[in-house]
């Protein structure tokens, strides 16, 4: 009777393993899939589609105020000759930036993964 | 410092190549006259002009960056001895005027050579001033500049083939421009939801049919393909047609949607088919059936089993071109690791090319490339765990009538062209 018992619980750990390697075999795509859930598990709570169109939708957003950008800005003008070609001024003790210190980045998708 | 070149453009014979890039900057190169003198040269192409089409702006109301990167550039058919062509950023459209001047006016009255003003009184005599000939001066001036159409990112510009008019796509809208008016536009296509909370898709690209001028496609960041009728009404917000392939639903992941996002759509140049670009694959699309490609192309399956580090760099959400050739015969789009493949639609042949100094030198023919996709690496082969994923090649153009073909690879240009006999 327990050798029956054994050989009804091997039976069914070698379906098991063949189930997964069927789907290992079947979809690679389904294994990276769980990949990124064991290392971002609350990712996908929300839908897939809004947030990467939402990242997509506001690229190019930098928050500042922009009256000290202006100012920041008139001064540089003030102190470059009119025909001066256009070079970064330097700007030193006040940090406000103009728009060719802004920096050319594409915001990374990761950072707000992370975040959720 | 050469820019990241950002989308390269022939004109409509072929002896015109422009590229746009990061920076904002034009490139336009044009083709040698085939001459007995210089065999060698043969049809190579030279720096022919070069100007700042776009500045970075700052949009300070809504705190917005406005690249000065040119997304597109579009040629305008020839008309007369002055070259057209648009070229587009996120926010704003230029039509640029590039002519020839290889004559100047000598002898004026009023004037040294040199410009300074002479002095009136010294002037004692009258002369008509002559055309000299002088060194060839290429001159590019912006002629129209259609702004403050877009709330969103422009990712497509299309010349229609009436010649007159063209679209501009951004994320949510489609407008339709005519070239000679500029403060105004026809918006044709409005997917913005009336709660952007209800967003599910954005536009990707959008394409004007080469022959009907009253038929255009745009394609979505959910795979589809909308075909629209502008007879229909004014506003496109209905299609005509619809094309989408079904999706086995037990094969669904989380990366489905993502990299079934089309990057690129191109019509034929006969007008039957159209082709798209997805993160996988290209397909090619007859007009008349919508519910499947009749043709899918593998670009680099191998990077299925990679989709979760791709995702993590974020290198799955990198936009491909693809073209055709001039006889609809062949397909190209790039890869990674410098890698661009070329499939021939008749023999069904596929080919995958490199575009990078340190493995060719000029004139010497290409290799075939090979990447390994498991199991043992031949000699030659490179596997997919050594492609560098900062070498994408994802702006290509065929030369139209030519098998002479275009790649841009980061910051280089590389052209390449039959072998000679």
């Amino acid at each position: 009777m327990s050798e029956e018992i054994d050989e009804t619980q091997t039976g069914e750990t070698v379906v098991g393993e063949q189930k997964e390697i069927d789907n290992k075999m079947i979809s690679p795509e389904k294994v990276e899939e769980a990949k990124l859930k064991t290392r971002y598990p609350h990712l996908g709570a929300k839908p897939g589609g809004s947030d990467f169109l939402r990242k997509r939708l506001q690229k190019g957003q930098k928050y500042f105020d922009s009256g000290d950008y202006n100012m920041a800005k008139a001064k540089i003008k003030n102190k470059q000759p009119p025909m001066a070609p256009t070079e970064k001024a330097e700007i030193t003790g006040d940090h406000i930036p103009t728009p060719q210190d802004l920096p050319h980045r594409k915001p990374s998708l990761v950072a707000s993964k992370l975040a959720g | 410092m050469a820019d990241i070149i950002s989308t390269v453009e022939f004109n409509y014979t072929g002896d015109l190549l422009a590229t746009g890039d990061k920076g904002g900057r034009v490139v336009i190169f044009q083709r040698e006259q085939e001459s007995k003198n210089r065999p060698l040269s043969r049809g190579e192409y030279n720096v022919y002009s070069t100007f700042q089409s776009h500045e970075p702006e700052f949009d300070y109301l809504k705190s917005l960056e406005i690249e000065e990167k040119i997304n597109k550039i579009r040629w305008l058919p020839q008309q007369n001895a002055a070259h057209f062509l648009l070229s587009t950023n996120d926010k704003t459209i230029k039509l640029w005027k590039i002519s020839e001047r290889d004559k100047r006016a000598e002898g004026y009255n009023l004037k040294d050579e040199d410009g300074r003003l002479r002095d009136p009184f010294r002037i004692t005599s009258l002369r008509v001033p002559v055309l000299m000939p002088m060194d060839l001066m290429v001159e590019a001036s912006p002629r129209r500049i259609f702004a403050n159409a877009h709330t969103y990112h422009i990712n497509s510009i299309s010349v229609n083939s009436d010649h007159e008019t063209y679209l501009s796509a951004d994320d949510l809208r489609i407008n339709l421009w005519h070239l000679e008016i500029t403060d105004r536009s026809f918006n044709i296509v409005d997917i913005k939801p009336a709660n952007m909370e209800e967003l599910t898709e954005v536009i990707t690209a959008a394409e004007c049919h080469p022959h009907q001028c009253n038929v255009f496609v745009y394609s979505s960041s959910k795979g589809t393909i909308r075909l629209c009728d502008m007879r229909a009404g004014a506003l496109c917000d209905r299609h005509s047609k619809f094309f989408e392939e079904p999706e086995d639903p037990s094969s669904r992941s989380f990366f489905s949607e993502i990299i079934s996002s089309i990057s690129d759509v191109k019509f034929s140049h006969s007008g039957r088919y159209m082709m798209t670009r997805d993160y996988l694959s290209v397909k090619v699309w007859d007009l008349n059936m919508e519910n499947r490609p009749v043709e899918t192309y593998q670009v680099h399956e191998y990077l299925r089993s990679k989709l979760c580090s791709l995702y993590e760099n974020d290198c799955i959400f990198d936009k491909f071109e693809c073209c055709w050739n001039g006889s609809d015969s062949a397909i190209m789009t790039g890869s990674y690791n410098n890698f661009f493949r070329m499939f021939d639609r008749n023999t069904r042949r596929d080919i995958t090319l490199e575009a990078s100094r340190e493995n060719s030198k000029p004139r010497a023919i290409l290799k075939p490339r090979k990447v390994c996709t498991g199991g043992k690496r031949k000699k030659d082969e490179i596997s997919v765990d050594s492609l560098d994923f900062n070498k994408k090649i994802l702006h290509t153009a065929w030369h139209p009538k030519e098998n002479v073909i275009a790649v841009a690879a980061t910051n280089n240009l590389y052209i390449f062209q039959d072998k000679i006999n």
